[in-house]
């Protein structure tokens, strides 16, 4: 039904080359291109593939919207070069196709590495994993974490986690320590 | 994509057809799954629960459907085995009659037995106060042991031995329960065994690997973030708490423990109170209820409930004042959850064990001659057994009550309060949290009665699955209209897994009463299908006797000496072999993870090595 009548508006030979690049099934993808379609308006659906959808649209998407990543999320995937976060039907895919069941944890945890790191600077210090803890934890002012609580706990995190002793954890390390979380796989996953 | 491609690439075919295969088989069982959810009971009631309170609450609401089903259960056997074939024989269906064996050696003092059916012209109360107290017209009817006074039942031509069957269902129904509870129990205590050490890197677990990015909706979210908050602040106390406790003098090691041992005592007096007052209140309820001069009266009545009213008392104020005490005790906060909660248990239970130990005590009464003929006290109790079950039945209706009149009038009436009311006083009242535990041990209590009850009133487990259902209804109203979603989210499958254990521990208290009504004392001569044999379980070893000689000396043989000792030694050495082997998987795992500490260690070493050769 609606499946067979997306599928035409994909062209097969791109199809075929999002079925490589990503850990995407055909299924997958076709659904992607359905639901990336329903943010556009309406004159746009047509050639939904080469459109870009702005940033407010793409967290209207239930599997968006109740996360505490989300912006993050847009920020890391957008290849916009006006750096508004929109994302067009390729960053939409990569994104799924990260968080896919199939992606391999090697590339789940270096975009998981990329969300985390809030200041961008290629290593998770003090300031990051505060903003991580806060996000896990809400944003009220009862749901955070008391300052003292705080120093523990990323103290701790550092102490499990930063094998160079320099104050940040750096993306080898992150990956070991993940690597070897029995949780992650499972919890870094968005299906559609 | 760059990378991707790069990765892909090198992906073979082999890999890539797996990878589909088992995506599509996923797919498949998630389908069947949906599907199945909608046969199972109440499925999209507790799914609903569990989006909106967590899942500490719906583990609560799925103990409730088990507990329903394990009852409808042990309602359907009990019934298929013991009260068809006697309705059938009664009313002579299918060429059946009942066999009516005369006592031999037996005086005629133990078998007068006349309940008062109330026949006649009565008045409409004493109904509504025969079904509350089941006595008068209640006791003559199938609810009851006293009904099934049968030696046997002959269906055609085939003998259907209704005393045996009578045993057996008993015995079956506490088999099924005990298998069934220990099988649900399994899985949690296998995850309890491994999570048990220290978990290793486990803040970096929590914080990297916390967040489940598959949830959708907002309430949810919310519910796991204050999850989160609750466990990352519970694990830094705890680490805090045993600083502390590490670093504890002796002379507050000793207050602390001279503290504790005192408040022991102090429980243990409350305790003894409760099971002193309990049994005073038995006694007294026993030799003034059977007074029929103001049988018909609402007096009457309260007398008769006075020791369910007690129990209920007694179960309310005895968690009260031990959730006051254990803070004094200083104990970390994971610890002094489970040891109010045993404390709370075993009010509970030793309850029930402590009213029916009064009421054998009255039985039995045999100064002065009281039961010289029979072996029990025939005058006052000539169907015993009716009795006891009259008294389970009253705990259970009891209970019923209490439970449906509670919303009733306190939590309702306190959700009007807070929301209309902007009194202080009130206010810091405040709405109520759904009590995990305490609901909990409420149905917990509940089935124990039930199964205790079950022996001497076959129908009971009809009334306790009724009970279940109407409560699981009215606990999710009160639910969704007047709690507030709990402080402290609860982690669901360590609870599960202690509930159930508290439901075994019910389940082998149960035993205790049973067997020693079954096995040591004499069942009453003038009800009931044991009349013929001195106790309950002689049915057993005189069916027996009618099997062919071999078969006899094997089951002789099996109950034997000759035969337990070594059948015991040997089951202890088996249990042995399984500790020993769980003690080895456990120190494998410890190994695991020290070789990955050094691991770290190790990697730690050649980064530095290649930082200092890049220099």
């Amino acid at each position: 039904g609606a499946m067979g009548g997306s599928a035409s508006l994909i062209p097969r030979d791109l199809l075929a080359e999002y079925q490589e690049l990503t850990f995407l099934s055909k299924q997958e993808i076709l659904l992607a291109y359905k639901r990336f379609s329903e943010l556009l308006p309406k004159e746009e659906r047509e050639s939904a593939y080469s459109a870009r959808v702005p940033k407010s649209q793409i967290l209207t998407l239930p599997e968006l919207r109740a996360n505490p990543f989300q912006h993050r999320i847009c920020h890391v995937f957008s290849t916009s070069e006006t750096r508004d976060d929109s994302m067009s039907f390729e960053d939409f895919l990569d994104m799924l196709s990260v968080f896919s069941d199939s992606a391999t944890s090697d590339i789940k945890s270096h975009y998981a590495f990329c969300i985390f790191d809030f200041d961008d600077d290629g290593t998770l210090d003090r300031k990051d994993l505060e903003q991580l803890v806060n996000c896990l934890t809400g944003q009220g002012e009862e749901s955070r974490l008391s300052s003292a609580e705080m120093e523990q706990l990323i103290q701790n995190i550092l102490e499990e986690s930063d094998i160079d002793k320099d104050g940040t954890i750096n993306l080898p390390e992150f990956q070991l320590v993940v690597s070897r979380s029995p949780d992650f796989a499972s919890s870094f996953k968005i299906v559609l | 994509r760059d990378t991707q491609q790069a990765d892909t690439e090198h992906l073979s075919r082999w890999k890539k057809w797996r990878r589909s295969s088992s995506k599509s088989w996923k797919k498949a069982l998630s389908e069947v799954k949906g599907l199945s959810s909608y046969l199972v009971l109440w499925q999209r009631d507790i799914h609903s629960i569990e989006g909106k309170f967590g899942t500490g609450i719906q583990s609560y609401f799925s103990f409730l459907r088990f507990l329903v089903v394990l009852n409808f259960l042990i309602f359907i056997l009990m019934f298929s085995f013991v009260t068809l074939p006697f309705v059938i024989s009664k009313y002579g269906i299918f060429n059946s009659t009942i066999a009516y064996i005369s006592p031999k050696n037996i005086e005629d003092k133990c078998t007068i037995y006349e309940p008062s059916g109330n026949k006649g012209l009565v008045y409409f109360y004493t109904y509504l106060k025969d079904l509350f107290s089941g006595t008068g017209f209640l006791e003559v009817t199938s609810l009851f042991y006293g009904y099934y006074t049968v030696d046997a039942v002959w269906i055609g031509i085939m003998r259907y031995n209704l005393p045996l069957a009578y045993l057996l269902a008993t015995f079956a129904y506490l088999a099924i329960s005990f298998l069934w509870i220990i099988k649900r129990s399994v899985n949690g205590f296998t995850q309890n065994l491994v999570h048990d050490a220290d978990p290793f890197q486990s803040y970096c677990n929590k914080v990297f690997a916390g967040w489940d990015f598959c949830i959708t909706d907002p309430n949810a979210a919310w519910l796991k973030q204050r999850s989160l908050q609750y466990e990352l602040q519970t694990d830094l106390q705890e680490e805090k708490l045993k600083q502390k406790i590490a670093e504890r003098t002796m002379k507050e090691k000793l207050r602390i423990y001279s503290l504790r041992m005192f408040i022991n005592i102090i429980v243990i007096a409350i305790l003894s109170g409760c099971f002193y007052s309990i049994y005073r209140v038995t006694v007294f309820s026993q030799e003034n209820s059977s007074d029929s001069d103001n049988a018909n009266s609402l007096v009457n009545l309260l007398v008769q409930y006075l020791p369910s009213m007690v129990i209920t008392l007694a179960n309310f104020i005895a968690p009260l004042i031990f959730s006051f005490l254990i803070r004094f005790e200083e104990y970390i906060p994971a610890f002094e959850i489970r040891l109010t909660l045993m404390r709370c248990v075993f009010v509970r239970l030793a309850n029930i064990g402590v009213l029916l130990f009064s009421l054998w005590s009255q039985i039995s009464d045999c100064g002065a001659d009281k039961c010289k003929p029979c072996g029990y006290n025939y005058k006052l109790y000539p169907c015993w057994e009716s009795d006891v079950g009259q008294e389970m039945y009253k705990l259970m209706i009891f209970d019923f009550i209490v439970i449906l009149a509670v919303p009733l009038f306190v939590d309702f009436p306190r959700k009007m309060l807070a929301t209309h009311c902007s009194c202080k006083l009130i206010q810091w009242f405040g709405q109520q949290e759904f009590g995990i535990s305490d609901n909990v041990l409420e149905i917990i209590y509940g089935q124990t009665i039930c199964w205790i009850g079950t022996f001497f009133s076959p129908l009971l487990p009809a009334i306790a699955t009724i009970k279940y259902f109407v409560i699981f209804y009215v606990k999710k109203i009160i639910l969704t209209h007047t709690c507030k979603p709990a402080a402290r989210p609860i982690r669901a499958s360590g609870s599960n897994f202690f509930f159930l254990v508290v439901l075994l521990i019910g389940l082998i208290l149960a035993f205790v009463p049973l067997g020693v009504s079954i096995a040591r004392i004499p069942s009453s001569k003038a009800c009931g299908p044991f009349r013929n044999f001195n106790t309950s379980w002689e049915v057993v070893p005189d069916t027996i006797l009618e099997f062919p000689t071999v078969l006899q000396q094997i089951l002789f043989g099996m109950a034997s000496e000759a035969f337990a000792v070594p059948f015991f030694m040997i089951i202890c050495i088996v249990m042995f072999y399984f500790i020993a082997l769980a003690r080895a998987h456990k120190r494998v795992v410890e190994q695991l993870r020290e070789q990955l500490v050094l691991e770290s260690r190790d990697k730690m070493f050649l980064i530095r090595k290649i930082t200092e050769a890049q220099r």
